[in-house]
C-alpha cells in the first residue's frame, strides 16, 4: 500500500507543475462556484416570475422547494440547475490529471524503468487513479462547501442554504461525484494508453461528461425530476459502470503491450 | 544459492503471429557466473534489448526457461525485479522533477530502507551531487545517462543489466561510465552489458556472447580471437628478404606466413611454445631480429567475421 502512496505523491509533484493542469484543478472549480453565486446575487430582488421567465411557478418546482416560496423558490430552482457544475467537476479534473500523467509517462519514457521496479500493476494503476481522483473529489467538496457558504451570504436565507445540505444534494456531491470521478479516471487510463497527445486523451476521455450533461438536459426539459430515489438509482448504476470500466482498464493495461507499444 | 547468477535454457521470444511473426530471440541458452561481466553483442534488431527485458521480468518469454539470482522468470517476477537493476535503452526520467526527487521516487518503489543515504551515495559517486536540485529536463544526455545508472544501483542489486550505457556520450563521459562499470564488476556484481562498442566490450567483459536472434559464439574475447584467427606473431626484421619467409616453411605448427615490408607475420596456435624455434631458424638464416610482438586482432574483426559466417550459413 505504501507504494500506491509513493506513486500518488510523485503524480502530484509532477502533474501540478503543468500550468494547464493547475488551471483545471484550481481555477475551473472557483469559476464553477462563482457563476451560480453571481447569478444568485443578481436575482436577489427579482420576483419569482421574472427570475424564471415563467408566468407562474410550475407545481413540480413547488414540490422541490419545500417550505420556500416566491423568490426564494425561484432562486433555489435556478441554483438546482447548477448542481450539474458540481458533478462535472469530478469528471473534468481527473480526466485532465490522468491524461497528462499517463501520456506524460510515455513521453518521458519512464514507463520501462517504472515497470522494472517490483511494483504490481494494481499498485501502479491504483496510484495513478487515486492521484487523479482524490484531488477532484477534494476540490469538488471544497467548492461545494464554498458554494453553500456563499449562497447563505448572498441570499441571507438560511432555509435556502439548508436545502443545499439536504440528503439529495449531499448524496449527489458525496457519492455520485466520486463515482463519476472513478469512471472518468478509468476512461482516461484506457484512452491514454492508446494515444500520444495528452490533449487528445483528455478530449476523448471527457466523453464521460456527456451522460452527465444529458442527465441535466433531461431535467431542464422536464423529462425527469431529480429526487432522492433517482439519485440513489443513479449511484447504484454508476457503481456497476465503475466496476465494469475499472475491470476493463486493468484488463487493457497489459504490461508487455504497453511497454513495447507505448512509443 | 545456485552456482549461476543467470541461467537460461532455450529462452525464446516471438512477437506477433502468422505473417507478422517476429522471431526476436530463439533458443538462447546461457550460464553466467556470479560476478561475471558478460557482453551481449549483436547488430541492430538482434534481440539484445528483448533478452534483457525478459531477464528483467519486464516481458514474458514465449518459450524456454530462465533463472536470475535464484528466482525463476515467470514464477517470481517481483523477486527478480528486486534483485535486478536495469539501465534501459532509453533512460527516461521525470523531466519536471529534480534529480534527487527522481531517484528518491525509484528508491521508494524498490523498497530501499535508507532512501536519502542511497540517493546521496550514488549522486556523489556519479558526480551529480551538486546538480541534485536541478530539474532533470535541463540535464544533458550524459548527465541523464549517469542519473539512470544511479537509479539502476539504488537498491544495490546483485545483477545489473546495462543496455548501451555509453551510446551517445562524448569520449570523456563514456570513459567515466566505462571506468565506473569496471568498478562495479570488481565489486562482484553480475553484469550483462549490451553494447555496439566492441572495444568497450573487449576491455570490460570477461566473456561475450555474439548474438543475432541466436547465439553465434560465446567465450572470452581472447578465446574468440584465437578460435577465429589463431594467434599472430610479428617479427620485425632489419631487412626484408624472401629467404627468411622460406626458412620458416616446414614447421608443422605454422598455419600461415606473410611477409609485409620488413615484417614477417606468422600465424600459429601456441607462440609461447614455438617462438624460440622460429627465432633460432630465422637467426640461422641470417635475419637480424629487432623486435618480436603479437598482433592483436580487434574484437571488431572477430565480430565482423562471425557476422559474415552467419550470413554464409543462413544464405
Ligand atoms: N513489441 C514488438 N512487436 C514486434 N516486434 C518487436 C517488438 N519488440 C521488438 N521487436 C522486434 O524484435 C527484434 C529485436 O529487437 P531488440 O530491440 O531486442 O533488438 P536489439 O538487439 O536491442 O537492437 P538495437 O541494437 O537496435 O537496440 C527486432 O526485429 C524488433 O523489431
Ligand atoms: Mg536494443
Amino acid at each position: 500500500m505504501d507504494k500506491v502512496w509513493v506513486i500518488i505523491r510523485k503524480e502530484w509533484a509532477e502533474v501540478f507543475k503543468n500550468k494547464f493542469v493547475l488551471f483545471t484543478v484550481a481555477f475551473m472549480p472557483l469559476l464553477f462556484t462563482a457563476i451560480p453565486l453571481v447569478i444568485l446575487y443578481t436575482m436577489r430582488s427579482a420576483s419569482p416570475e421574472e427570475a424564471l421567465g415563467l408566468g407562474e411557478i410550475p407545481p413540480e418546482f413547488a414540490l422541490v422547494c419545500g417550505d420556500l416560496a416566491g423568490a426564494a423558490c425561484a432562486q433555489f430552482v435556478i441554483v438546482s440547475q447548477f448542481l450539474m457544475l458540481f458533478l462535472l467537476m469530478p469528471v473534468i479534473i481527473p480526466v485532465t490529471i490522468a491524461s497528462y500523467s499517463i501520456v506524460g509517462e510515455k513521453r518521458t519514457r519512464t514507463l520501462e524503468p517504472l515497470l522494472a521496479t517490483p511494483i504490481s500493476t494494481l499498485e501502479l494503476l491504483a496510484g495513478k487513479a487515486l492521484g487523479a481522483a482524490l484531488p477532484a473529489v477534494i476540490v469538488t467538496w471544497g467548492a461545494y462547501a464554498l458554494f453553500v457558504a456563499g449562497a447563505l451570504l448572498v441570499t441571507g436565507n438560511p432555509a435556502l442554504a439548508g436545502l443545499l445540505l439536504k440528503p439529495l444534494w449531499l448524496l449527489a456531491i458525496a457519492v455520485v461525484g466520486p463515482l463519476l470521478a472513478v469512471a472518468a479516471v478509468s476512461m482516461a487510463v484506457m484512452v491514454s494508453s492508446r494515444v500520444n497527445d495528452p490533449r487528445v486523451a483528455e478530449q476523448v476521455s471527457a466523453l464521460v461528461m456527456l451522460p452527465v450533461l444529458g442527465f441535466f438536459m433531461a431535467q431542464t426539459f422536464g423529462l425527469i425530476t431529480i429526487n432522492q430515489t433517482l439519485i440513489l438509482w443513479l449511484a447504484l448504476l454508476l457503481l456497476a459502470v465503475d466496476a465494469g470500466l475499472l475491470a476493463l482498464a486493468i484488463q487493457l493495461f497489459q504490461r508487455e503491450t504497453i511497454l513495447t507499444r507505448w512509443k | 544459492m545456485t552456482d549461476f547468477a543467470i541461467r537460461t535454457e532455450n529462452l525464446t521470444k516471438h512477437f506477433g503471429r502468422g505473417k507478422e511473426l517476429v522471431r526476436a530471440v530463439e533458443g538462447l541458452s546461457l550460464e553466467i557466473a556470479p560476478g561475471e561481466v558478460f557482453g551481449l553483442l549483436g547488430p541492430n534488431g538482434a534481440g539484445k534489448t528483448t533478452t534483457i527485458r525478459m531477464l528483467g521480468a519486464l516481458i514474458a518469454p514465449t518459450g524456454g526457461w530462465a533463472e536470475v539470482a535464484g528466482h525463476v522468470i515467470g514464477r517470481a517476477d517481483a523477486e527478480v525485479r528486486r534483485k535486478v537493476g536495469i539501465l534501459t535503452e532509453t533512460p527516461g526520467m521525470y523531466d519536471s522533477l529534480s534529480a534527487e526527487r527522481n531517484l528518491a521516487f525509484f528508491a521508494a518503489l524498490y523498497g530501499v530502507a535508507d532512501i536519502p543515504g542511497q540517493v546521496e551515495k550514488y549522486l556523489r559517486m556519479l558526480g551529480l551531487w551538486s546538480r541534485r536540485d536541478d530539474e532533470v529536463g535541463e540535464f544533458s544526455k550524459g548527465m541523464r545517462q549517469k542519473l539512470a545508472i544511479a537509479r539502476a544501483l539504488l537498491h544495490e542489486p546483485p545483477v545489473l543489466y546495462l543496455d548501451e550505457p555509453t551510446a551517445g556520450l562524448d569520449p570523456e563521459a563514456a570513459r567515466l561510465v566505462r571506468d565506473f562499470i569496471a568498478e562495479l564488476g570488481k565489486e562482484g556484481r553480475t553484469i550483462i552489458l549490451c553494447t555496439h562498442n566492441l572495444d568497450e566490450a573487449d576491455r570490460l567483459c570477461d566473456r561475450v556472447g555474439v548474438f543475432k536472434t541466436r547465439l553465434l559464439a560465446l567465450d572470452a574475447p581472447a578465446n574468440l580471437r584465437r578460435q577465429l584467427f589463431g594467434r599472430m606473431v610479428v617479427f620485425h626484421l632489419a631487412a626484408a628478404e624472401p629467404r627468411f619467409a622460406e626458412a620458416l616453411q616446414g614447421f608443422g605448427f605454422i598455419q600461415k606466413v606473410e611477409a609485409l615490408d620488413t615484417k614477417l607475420l606468422v600465424t600459429l596456435d601456441d607462440p609461447e611454445a614455438h617462438n624460440p624455434a622460429l627465432i633460432r631458424r630465422l637467426v640461422e638464416a641470417g635475419a637480424e631480429i629487432r623486435f618480436v610482438g603479437e598482433a592483436r586482432r580487434s574484437l571488431e574483426e572477430v565480430y565482423l567475421r562471425l557476422m559474415q559466417n552467419d550470413e554464409v550459413n543462413n544464405g
